[in-house]
């Protein structure tokens, strides 16, 4: 396996970034380790609780599956990338109002989970949300408040998109 | 919600530390950078039971980019003595021993030596250069094998202990507790309808979502700064510092942000190591579990064998309970089995009762407590058996249960006589919910119920008070805050002084800038804490009383404070106009609150589950879910109901698919989220919420601890449940798809 | 008078007593007095001048956080039992 390490050119949160990392690190190592993104949780690094979630592409991806050099000409988002200057997004807010917080672990996969299935389905049903989050374990909540937040978030982008 | 006049309490503001969490910036224990830092990596032993031979690390030392490697031989091992860790009092020697394994590794993954590099996948291929030596041992694995006399021993050297004392018994029992009440041959003999029968669980784990990781510093000053996982870092200062033979005060303990914990972070396991690492390497050394290791190394809680006879008069009278129960506590003696004993039969009112419990130690991880240690196992036993005996009196499950309730002035079987409690409360609201009653139609449906009780504790708190010259405050407190305690503290302090959540500002410090503080665990936070909390805001407007008596030159005597106001006579002050004037009145006002309440009365928590259940697969689906528990007092409802919410998902997690499957010789199967089946979204239902309030007598408030209790009912509602679906009682846990199948088939042949 | 429980491992001592009636105000009293009918039991549950380290007391149904220097009411009930904590 080789030591050398690779020069990764991509866009994190709307910004250009450029980083050197080695072939074997994760996107979640070198978001943590390399750019100080520490946002996204380390969990069980085998793609299984869904702490580590980030959007790239428009999709959810456990970034300890994703190699960090994959990264190259993509467009992520981390959870630092989702409010807007002092200003929380309505997702965040939601999760904070519905007390869906406890440790607050899970908390930043969840609210890019949440993002994601809002920009495509405006007005999901409980099952569909369930569905949805079923890849984010949460050990605190018993995900009654997490869904009630992402029913909330649901209601108040649609206002805003409307 | 709450009868009392209260500003602020009953009310639910959003938490102080809430932006924080929800954008990322929250400060994990892996998230710590400190310049220069290493890490390291630790080697486990790949067998159940194993004397250790010869370790040699030449080749990890000298492989390029290993800073330090240390073992056993790095950890002092002066004169042995009894140390209370929290958890109960063991021998200073296990504590070092589950640290790094001296002579013998006890279970497949005890650390046997740690390994620190500049980053952490050389760390992970040096550990692999490390050559140990085992010899093989007979793992004992099974907590009835494990009690008998020719079973191979874990620990040489335990001795059974009756009551803290011990006994010259060797063998594998760390402990035997007895409760004895009345006569129980005599309650059997009145009894006209007899139930027995015997139940077992399997080891379960926290399940916590954020492995451990510790961050050490032995720094040049000679202390040791640890930013760690931890439930407690008084406690996690203290273990450290009596396992690496320090003073307790070199050592300070930064808490970082807890991703749950559920009882399983009181012990330390990193920190002695990283702060060894950091001592040979003269740099800060970053240590955190991969997930394998937080199964195999951490402290999951017992598996269990409990049998339970109980009797009662056809009048429905509970006359007698006869408990025998042995948990396997891992591979030291933790006490759990003591907690089980005087959980299990809380709930009722029974004069004659016998109950033998042991606690054993096998070749398994050392168990540690998981929200309600020890009442969960046994309430899955207990309320199965109170179940069948109600059906087969002809009674309704809830109507049984409160013709025996447990009351003030109840003797509970360890012999103290409860005080002020909710049980009859917590049942009644349970008959009287819609769930209830309300209709289940189709075929393999069935609804059960069940009860639960967690004892709570009390003991010390520190808190500290500054008044800022805007009118808000700060607030101290060394309560480390797993899910929103450092608001519910803070509410406290705010309904006493008049003042909105969001004017005080909450701090959880670190262990050299506050009073010393106990763990956060037995449900004791917010009340204790907040009982600090309170006391300190007291001292706060005594001495502005003072200040506003100086300003108007009365006695301060002649100062009333209330609704946010100072007053004397026809003058009046806010408390913002007030902390305004202080630095000319005499300078800061610093109020400060200690506590070191006894226990209080204890919380009671129920539970009505509906289910269904596929019978050709056995898969068993939570319909309807609702959960009942005494809050005392709720602080904050959102807190509480998400309490509830989360004890009751862990109890359906753990009735259902969670398990630590076993290979002969004593190694965990499934040691991923992927294979230990933790509950998704889709597995539980909405919960529903019912918080019942009998104010605790002794605390300002009323407040009693909701933490734990609401964990203990869910699996054996679930098993009564799902009697009443198919017809089939299940005595083991987990209720898995293949247990439900076995069961219906051999009912059916 | 305030009544003391006697755990079973001690019942040996009282010569099979499970409650005893006797004078204190404090738990080190009550002890104090209880051995000196009951030899032995101090020993049992006494180290130095605190109870012994896997020891508590309960009076009135609470669990004390002050050992010996829990004071104890005229009517008290009082129990000695396991130290447990809690998760």
């Amino acid at each position: 396996m080789t030591r050398e390490k690779v020069r990764v050119q991509t866009t994190i949160n709307e910004q250009p970034v450029e980083f050197l990392c080695e072939p074997r690190q994760s996107l979640l190592e070198c978001l943590r380790e390399i750019l100080g993104l520490t946002g996204a949780k380390e969990g069980c690094n085998d793609g299984n609780c869904g702490a580590c979630a980030v959007i790239m592409d428009g999709r959810v991806v456990n970034s300890c599956l994703v190699l960090g050099v994959e990264a190259e000409g993509r467009r992520i988002t981390t959870i630092e990338g989702l409010a807007r200057g002092a200003e929380l997004h309505p997702v965040q807010r939601a999760f904070l109002e519905q007390g869906a917080v406890q440790c607050g672990f899970c908390t930043p996969g969840l609210i890019l989970a949440t993002k994601v299935l809002l920009d495509r389905h405006p007005d999901p049903s409980e099952p569909q949300i369930r569905r949805w989050l079923a890849n984010h374990l949460c050990r605190c909540t018993g995900y009654d408040k997490i869904v009630r937040a992402v029913r909330q978030a649901a209601a108040e982008l649609r206002e805003v998109r409307a | 919600m709450s009868g009392k006049p209260y500003r602020v309490i009953g009310t639910r503001p959003v938490r102080h530390d809430g932006a924080d969490k929800v954008t990322g910036r929250a400060q994990f224990g892996a998230d710590v950078r400190l310049p220069g830092m290493a890490y390291g990596y630790v080697l486990r032993s790949p067998y159940a039971h194993a004397r250790i031979r010869r370790i040699d690390t030449s080749r990890a030392e000298s492989y390029p980019g290993v800073l330090a490697v240390v073992t056993a031989a790095d950890l002092p091992s002066g004169p042995d003595r009894l140390v209370d860790l929290v958890e109960g009092t063991l021998p200073l020697s296990y504590a070092r021993t589950n640290v790094l394994a001296r002579d013998k590794a006890l279970y497949k993954g005890h650390a046997v030596a740690a390994v620190a590099a500049d980053n952490p996948h050389v760390a992970e291929e040096a550990a692999g250069l490390i050559e140990v030596e085992y010899e093989p041992l007979p793992p004992v694995l099974d907590v009835l094998e494990a009690m008998r006399e020719d079973a191979p021993r874990v620990l040489e050297d335990l001795r059974m202990r009756q009551l803290g004392e011990l006994t010259d018994k060797a063998g594998n029992i760390g402990e035997h507790f007895r409760h004895v009440l009345g006569d129980v041959e005599k309650g059997f003999a009145e009894a006209e309808v007899i139930v027995e029968r015997e139940f077992r669980t399997v080891m379960v784990h926290q399940g916590y979502l954020e492995p451990q990781s510790a961050t050490a510093l032995w720094n040049q000053d000679g202390r040791v700064y640890l930013w760690t996982t931890t439930q407690g870092a008084f406690s996690a200062r203290e273990a450290t510092a009596w396992i690496l033979d320090l003073p307790v005060s070199q050592v300070r303990v930064t808490p970082m942000e807890v991703g749950g914990a559920f009882g399983g972070k009181i012990r330390v396991y990193l920190e002695p190591l990283a702060a060894l690492l950091s001592r040979k390497c003269g740099r800060p050394v970053q240590i955190t579990m991969p997930r394998r290791d937080v199964f195999e190394a951490t402290g999951p809680t017992p598996g269990t064998y409990i049998r339970v006879k109980m009797g009662a008069r056809a009048d429905g009278r509970i006359t007698a309970a006869q408990v025998w129960m042995a948990y396997e506590t891992g591979a030291f003696p933790s006490g759990q089995c003591g907690f089980g004993a005087i959980c299990i039969l809380a709930p009722y009112d029974i004069p004659n009762v016998l109950i033998d419990g042991y606690d054993v130690v096998v070749n398994k991880p050392s168990t540690a407590p998981y929200r309600a240690p020890g009442a969960t196992q046994a309430a899955f036993a207990a309320e199965s058996v109170v179940d069948e005996l109600a059906e087969r009196l002809g009674m309704d499950p809830i109507e049984f249960r409160l013709k025996n309730a447990a009351r003030e002035g109840t003797r509970r079987a360890d012999g103290l006589k409860y005080q002020r409690i909710g049980c009859v409360e917590v049942l009644e609201a349970m008959r009287d919910h819609p769930h209830y009653g309300a209709p289940l139609e189709g075929p393999n449906r069935g609804r059960g119920v069940a009860m639960g009780y967690w004892f709570n504790i009390g003991w010390y708190s520190s808190c500290v008070i500054s008044v800022n010259p805007d009118g808000t405050v700060n607030l101290v407190e060394g309560s480390v805050d797993l899910s929103g305690t450092r608001t519910t503290i803070a509410m406290q302090a705010a309904e006493v002084l008049g003042l909105r959540p969001e004017q005080v500002h909450p701090i959880v410090a670190d262990t050299d800038s506050i009073g010393p503080t106990a763990v956060t665990g037995g449900s004791r936070t917010t009340y204790a804490t907040g009982w600090a909390a309170w006391e300190a805001a007291h001292d706060v407007i005594r001495q502005m009383k003072q200040r506003a008596a100086l300003l108007w030159e009365v006695d301060p005597e002649a100062v009333s404070f209330d609704g946010g106001v100072f007053r004397s006579g026809d003058r009046s002050m806010t408390f913002a106009e007030l902390a305004e004037r202080l630095e000319e009145t005499g300078g800061p006002v610093v109020g400060r609150g200690a506590v070191n309440p006894s226990s209080a009365g204890g919380s009671f928590a129920g539970a009505i589950v509906d289910v269904e259940v596929d019978p050709e697969t056995g898969k068993v689906t939570v319909l309807r879910f609702t959960s009942v528990q005494d809050a005392g007092t709720a602080i904050h409802p959102t807190a509480v109901e998400g309490q509830m919410q989360g004890g009751s998902a862990q109890g359906i997690g753990w009735a259902l698919h969670e398990e630590y499957s076993w290979s002969p010789e004593g190694a965990m199967l499934n040691s991923s989220l992927l294979d230990y089946r933790e509950p998704t979204a889709l597995d539980v239902p909405p919960i529903e919420t019912v918080i019942v309030e009998v104010p605790e007598p002794q605390h300002p408030f009323g407040v009693r601890g909701v933490g734990e209790a609401n964990i203990v009912p869910p699996p054996a509602a679930i098993a009564n449940a799902i009697y009443r679906a198919i017809g089939v009682r299940l005595r083991l846990l987990p209720m898995k798809p293949s247990a439900v199948l076995e069961a219906i088939w051999s009912k059916e042949v | 008078m305030p009544v003391v429980f006697i755990p079973p491992p001690l019942q040996g001592l009282t010569g099979g007593r499970i409650t005893l009636e006797v004078e204190g105000a404090t738990v080190r009293e009550l002890i104090e007095n209880l051995d000196r009918a009951w030899p032995g039991l101090r020993e049992r549950l006494v180290e130095g001048d605190r109870l012994r380290p896997h020891i508590r007391v309960a009076v009135d149904g609470r669990i004390s956080t002050m050992g010996l220097l829990e004071r104890v009411g005229a009517t008290s009930e009082v129990h000695f039992v396991a130290a447990v904590s809690g998760g």
